[in-house]
């Protein structure tokens, strides 16, 4: 069944926001949705330097995302510009210089479209092994240190008094961000990952009363979303990963009508 | 002072910030089963002390102890929980330890706000917050707990119910407490230990010792005397808003440290007493 480039797609979006749901959530309870976008800028700059040195693109990507959220770490650390300044300055200059970098490879030809709106009907089985595996060992390590990482999230000095170690929860979620961009930028491209890791939060957050709950719904409504995009981008011959954000806005939407409120208020007695 | 039965202690320590010791020289430790209140004006450091004693920052000059079994319950002074986050208050007790749904009933009945079990942390009043963050405090069986003005947002009725509660905990689980509180009457009603800061430790000991002495008296003025006084702090220097001090002879410098020319009748003046004549 995964000779059908169809079902392929389906299954690797799937994976995607199986794992973009929990992640996501962590996104948009500690407001990292601009770090987030500055990591996946920085994707353009790791397709270049996969051509470049010749290594595996998702490698490359990963490597440069994880450069680049230590270094802004240290810039946050030594103080100066605020830290929107700071994403804004990091996120746009990766990004140009990704873009420049690679017009000077003229003996390379990069479909730009792809990279930043993705390709997923693209997708092959080894990209299929990838996200799979990938996502496990991103879900799998969120989950270890899921306690930790939401006590921090709740309140960092009440955790670290506490003994939770938020330190060495944040560095790993940080890697951990760093692997779905890489993971995921062939699937929806550079501009359109941190809506899949947003909206999908942003609207269980709509239906949920608790953490682990509105976890679990992001995960359902990323699957809509990606279910429900696929299919219209093929009824409709819409380019498919704006299509599944266009879903997930969909989704986002409904859950303004009074019944997500009422799932809610029952919920809290 | 530093008993080797204390569950943590601090040895002249101090916290140095943006060119300036936010505290400095703090000595002082807490053994179990027993209440130390930190008392003090705004910006007198009595926070950044706490947050020394919980680890949350390490100290610049000097050092901090602590026993190998010391297990932390914190009530933070205030919480803020993001729309974004969907808590309950039985999800929120359980944050840092792992509960069964009894001990989280239990440890909520004993501050009276079981019935908020279900309700977002968002949306508690003041009082019922402080109330659910010391259930979650001490459902952590902790053998040191810190509360950071546990009664803020509380009436007054309550907040003298709040500090017969901790009390009574402190007895029951045999647990040293360290209180950052702005209410002297209070504080002298239900504390062993007074440790006054001011950018360093005033002067400390037990609350009628402290309340007797001329030290005190002069400290804080006459009207702090007596257990149901109004708490006004009239030390003989005042920390401005651009945390220059203003000393009591009208000098105005950037700490309010030995060397930098105080006038408390302290023995640690008396090696400074020339430079601080100047």
């Amino acid at each position: 069944m995964f000779d059908d480039f169809f079902v392929r797609a389906l299954i690797a979006g799937i994976g995607i926001a199986v794992v973009a749901g929990p992640l996501g959530c962590f996104v948009v309870w500690r407001r990292l949705a601009y770090f987030g976008d500055t990591l996946a800028h920085s994707a353009v700059l790791g397709v270049f330097m996969a051509v470049f040195l010749e290594i595996n693109v998702m490698v490359s990507v990963f490597v440069v995302a994880v450069l680049i959220s230590v270094l802004l770490l240290f810039l946050q650390k030594r103080g100066g510009l605020a830290s929107d300044a700071l994403l804004g300055l990091l996120s746009h200059s990766a990004l140009a210089l990704g873009l420049v970098a690679i017009s000077f490879m003229t003996w390379v030809r990069i479909d730009l479209q792809a990279l930043l709106f993705g390709d997923i009907l693209s997708v092959s089985k080894l990209d299929l092994a990838i996200i799979w595996i990938g996502g496990l060992v991103v879900l799998g390590s969120l989950v270890l240190i899921w306690r930790q990482l939401f006590a921090a999230t709740v309140n960092e000095e009440l955790a670290r008094a506490e003994g939770m170690k938020p330190d060495r929860a944040n560095l790993i979620f940080m890697v951990l961000m760093a692997l779905i961009i890489a993971i995921s930028m062939k699937i929806v491209g550079v501009l359109l990952i941190i809506a899949l890791l947003i909206i999908p939060a942003a609207t269980a957050r709509r239906i949920a009363v608790n953490p682990e709950q509105m976890a679990f719904l992001s995960v359902l409504i990323g699957v809509m979303a990606v279910g429900g995009g696929l299919f219209g981008s093929l009824q409709w011959d819409t380019p498919s990963g704006p299509s599944i954000v266009v879903m997930a806005l969909v989704l986002f939407l409904l859950t303004l009508f009074p019944l997500a409120q009422k799932l809610r208020s029952k919920q809290e007695g | 002072m530093l008993g080797t039965n204390s569950l943590v202690s601090l040895n002249n320590a101090g916290i140095h910030r943006a060119n300036k010791w936010l505290v400095r020289g703090v000595g002082l430790s807490i053994a179990p089963g027993e209440i130390v209140t930190l008392i003090g004006p705004n910006g007198s450091g009595k926070s950044t002390t706490a947050k020394m004693i919980l680890d949350v920052i390490q100290p610049d000059e000097g050092s901090k102890t602590s026993r190998e079994d010391l297990r932390v319950g914190y009530v933070p002074q205030k919480i803020e929980i993001d729309w974004t986050l969907p808590l309950r208050v039985d999800r929120f007790m359980s944050i840092t330890t792992r509960l069964s749904v009894a001990e989280i009933d239990e440890n909520l009945e004993r501050t009276s706000v079981r019935h908020l079990k279900k309700a977002q942390i968002r949306n508690l009043s003041g009082g019922e917050l402080q109330r659910v963050l010391l259930a979650r405090a001490i459902a952590r069986k902790p053998n040191l707990l810190v509360l950071d003005e546990p009664v803020q947002g509380v009436d007054f009725s309550g907040e003298i119910a709040l500090y017969e509660l901790i009390s009574e905990i402190c007895d029951e689980l045999q647990c040293g407490v360290l209180l950052i509180s702005h209410d002297l009457h209070v504080v002298m009603a239900a504390t062993d230990r007074v440790v006054c800061l001011n950018g360093h430790v005033c002067c400390q000991g037990t609350p009628d010792a402290v309340a007797e002495s001329s030290e005190y008296k002069h400290l804080f003025g006459e009207r702090a005397v007596g257990a149901l006084a109004v708490y006004q702090h009239a030390h003989d220097h005042q920390h401005l808003p651009d945390g220059t001090v203003l000393h009591a002879d009208g000098s105005i410098t950037e700490h309010c440290h030995p060397e930098d020319g105080h006038h408390h009748d302290h023995d640690h003046d008396e090696q400074y007493e020339e430079k601080s004549n100047v």
